[in-house]
């Protein structure tokens, strides 16, 4: 077996979230470096603050400022730190319950190492320089062995409060295709295209997955297809996409090649855009160097008739 | 479940099990192509073919995949045509599994095939899990599956309730259980090894890895025909806890409790139990919520610490589970699924044996 194709696949995404009266509060409030807590209705405060009571789920926004200083809950050393987190050198992860809060919330602790560390120590907030309404904000905690902080008694209304925040994510993977679709891509690059036959129904499929999703049995037989093939189905497209040069309109096809029991889909060129229709045979056009077909033009050929593709529409 | 006049809900068992040798990596298959083989045996071991499935539900995560609808093409190892009654859950297969089991007792199918997958090799399993937790408060900094396993086991060595040396156990005696299971993927004597997050070591963590399960649920009398000896669902209930992980006590599993209350489990004593703990530390707190006893054989698989599938290692807890029963050698077993950050959501059954 040819060696398995990979190649790095990294999936990044902005998450826009709205927050609510709650989540905006805590978050603007970090900005100011007031944290909030919000008051369940058997009297506890939550921090961090939700919308509704986590056993009544009863809906709380009673706020109420707790010190900047608390207690380790519990702790784990990392000395290893990750891509995204709060330090770049060794710390402990630690749920900080504030003093005046009931709950803890989770974060980084700044020690010089796990035996400056334990469960019980008192800690404080070391405020990121520049703040903009995030968890990140709370820079990390760092220990402190003076008196409670004092909460000032902010009400938890703000001038200029947070109504969202991005929440970045980014992740990075090593993308493999399995065996079958490795067998396609490289045939490609020698300009030919394999299908693969179902050992059951006996259809070609291309480009190949390995299964047929009819039968749902492996396909193994390799079979070339093409390289002229049919059109059995199109549209017109006339809006133009981001970052594409090409010109509209233009036609996108479906086209089932010579030998294939499944349709490709691609462009169609050559021939103007109103004179394209079901049945024009057509033969891919590549390109120097191109992995696969810039686009698929007109045979010559006379038209295919109907009854040859029209179990592949 | 039946209450005084309503008629009795159907019977509804485990009739086979199936799945893949689980594997660091298995690069040289598609998503499709691992789960394939596993869908066959199923089948094979029940007679049915895909067209004569009632029911059909799957578990995975776009999230390992790296790509959107990635079951869609795992669809293609099932046959779905022509069409098929089909669902799915972007969770461990565990709860497609609960899914099927509802389905069946609504009476509108007599057999379900249940099946889940997951490829961790693509990815960094640790950075990929961080996506599930709360996107505000949490997310952003984060913090990996191994550390929050940590905390979670240093809350619980806190409250006295284990140390590193009792961890160490768990690991081996999961491993030394492994060797016996041709499909684990870590198996025998391994050291406890360097501290991952402290005060977890790599023995304490449960191998990253890639795999597939797959198992076919049928109700009465159809259970009876397929099955010589079918593993009877007796109760099934899932529960979830608070999402902020400072709300809740982490030493503890409520959830797990209630959800093992709900399914039956406390009603009479189990012979064995397979617990979805893939880390050390929470295979004690399960033990605790579950009150299993020194006479209850854990993970005689070798658990999750032997071979973690994500999205497919719940799944494999109750095949295992109605395995045993099926060969005989067990008659009243329970199985546990986990899913989220330190056992935030927990599913139970209770599977037996007609009496011999
Ligand atoms: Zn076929």
């Amino acid at each position: 077996m040819p060696e398995v194709l990979q190649a790095p696949l990294v999936v990044e995404f902005p998450f826009t979230r709205s927050l609510g009266p709650v989540q905006s509060a805590f978050l603007t409030g970090l900005r100011e470096r007031v944290v909030l807590g919000v008051k369940t209705g058997d009297g506890r405060t939550l921090v961090p603050p939700v919308e509704y009571d986590p056993v009544t789920a009863e809906e709380i926004r009673d706020l109420v400022e707790v010190a900047p200083t608390g207690t380790v809950t519990t702790w784990a050393w990392n000395h290893e730190p990750r891509r995204g987190q709060p330090l770049g050198t060794p710390f402990a992860w630690v749920l900080v319950r504030f003093d005046g809060a009931d709950t803890a919330l989770l974060h980084a602790l700044d020690a010089p190492g796990p035996d400056a560390v334990r469960t019980g120590m008192r800690v404080r907030i070391r405020w990121a320089e520049e703040r903009t309404g995030a968890i990140t904000d709370i820079a990390c905690f760092e220990p402190y062995d003076g008196e409670p902080g004092q909460p000032g008694g902010h009400p938890g209304e703000f001038e200029d409060p947070l109504t969202g925040i991005v929440a970045p994510a980014r992740l990075d993977y090593t993308y493999s295709p399995g065996r079958a679709q490795t067998a396609y891509i490289q045939a490609l690059s020698a300009q030919r295209t394999v299908g693969e036959r179902c050992p059951s129904c006996r259809k070609v499929y291309v480009p190949p997955r390995g299964a047929c999703p009819t039968c749902g049995v492996a396909t193994a037989e390799q079979v070339e297809v093409g390289p002229r093939g049919t059109v059995t189905t199109f549209c017109i497209v006339n809006i133009k996409a981001r970052n594409l040069d090409i010109e509209v309109p233009y036609v996108y096809a479906h086209i089932a090649l010579d030998g294939a029991d499944l349709a490709l889909h691609a462009r169609i060129g050559g021939i103007p855009y109103d004179q394209v229709r079901m049945g024009l045979r057509v033969e891919p056009v590549w390109t120097e160097g191109a992995r696969y077909p810039d686009h698929y033009r007109p045979t010559g050929e006379p038209d295919a008739d109907y009854e040859t593709y029209k179990e592949l529409l | 479940m039946t209450s005084e006049g309503a008629p009795a809900a159907r019977e509804i068992a485990v009739i086979a099990f199936a799945q893949t040798d689980h594997r660091r990596s298995t690069e040289e298959s598609s998503e499709v192509e691992m789960l394939m083989p596993v869908l066959h045996e199923v089948l094979a071991q029940t007679g049915l073919r895909a067209a004569d499935i009632g029911f059909t539900c799957s578990g995975s995560s776009d999230y390992l995949a790296g790509r959107a609808f990635s079951f869609t093409l795992a669809l293609d190892g099932v046959g779905a045509w022509p069409p098929i009654s089909e669902s799915h859950v972007e969770m461990d297969g565990a709860w497609a599994l609960y899914e099927a089991w509802t389905k069946l007792l609504t009476g509108d199918a007599d057999t379900a095939l249940v099946y889940s997958y997951g490829k961790s090799s693509p990815g960094s399993v640790r950075d990929v899990l961080t996506r599930q937790l709360d996107p505000y408060y949490v997310a952003p900094l984060w913090p990996d599956s191994i550390a929050l396993a940590a905390l979670q086991a240093q809350a619980l060595i806190d409250a006295g309730h284990t140390d590193e040396p009792a961890l160490a156990a768990v690991g081996a005696r999961n491993r030394a259980d492994a060797t016996a299971n041709p499909h684990a993927q870590l198996k025998g004597r391994l050291p406890h090894g360097d501290y991952v997050v402290r005060p977890l070591r790599t023995g304490d963590c449960p191998p990253v890895g890639d795999g597939a399960a797959a198992v076919i649920l049928a109700a009465g009398e159809r259970a009876r025909e397929l099955c010589e000896r079918p593993a009877w669902i007796r109760g099934i209930d899932h529960r979830i806890e608070a999402h902020a992980l400072g709300v809740r006590d982490l030493a503890d599993s409520p959830s797990t409790r209630l959800a093992a209350q709900k399914a039956g489990a406390f009603e009479r004593p189990v012979d064995m139990a397979e617990l979805h703990a893939p880390f050390t530390a929470q295979e004690v707190i399960l033990r605790r919520a579950l009150r299993l006893g020194d006479d209850v054989r854990v993970n005689p698989s070798g658990g999750a610490l032997a071979a973690n599938p994500v999205m497919a290692a719940g799944l494999v807890r109750i095949g295992e589970a109605a395995a045993r029963i099926h060969r005989g050698d067990s008659g009243r077993a329970l199985a546990h699924a986990t899913s989220g950050p330190c056992l935030q959501q927990n599913l139970v059954a209770v599977l037996e044996g007609d009496p011999r």
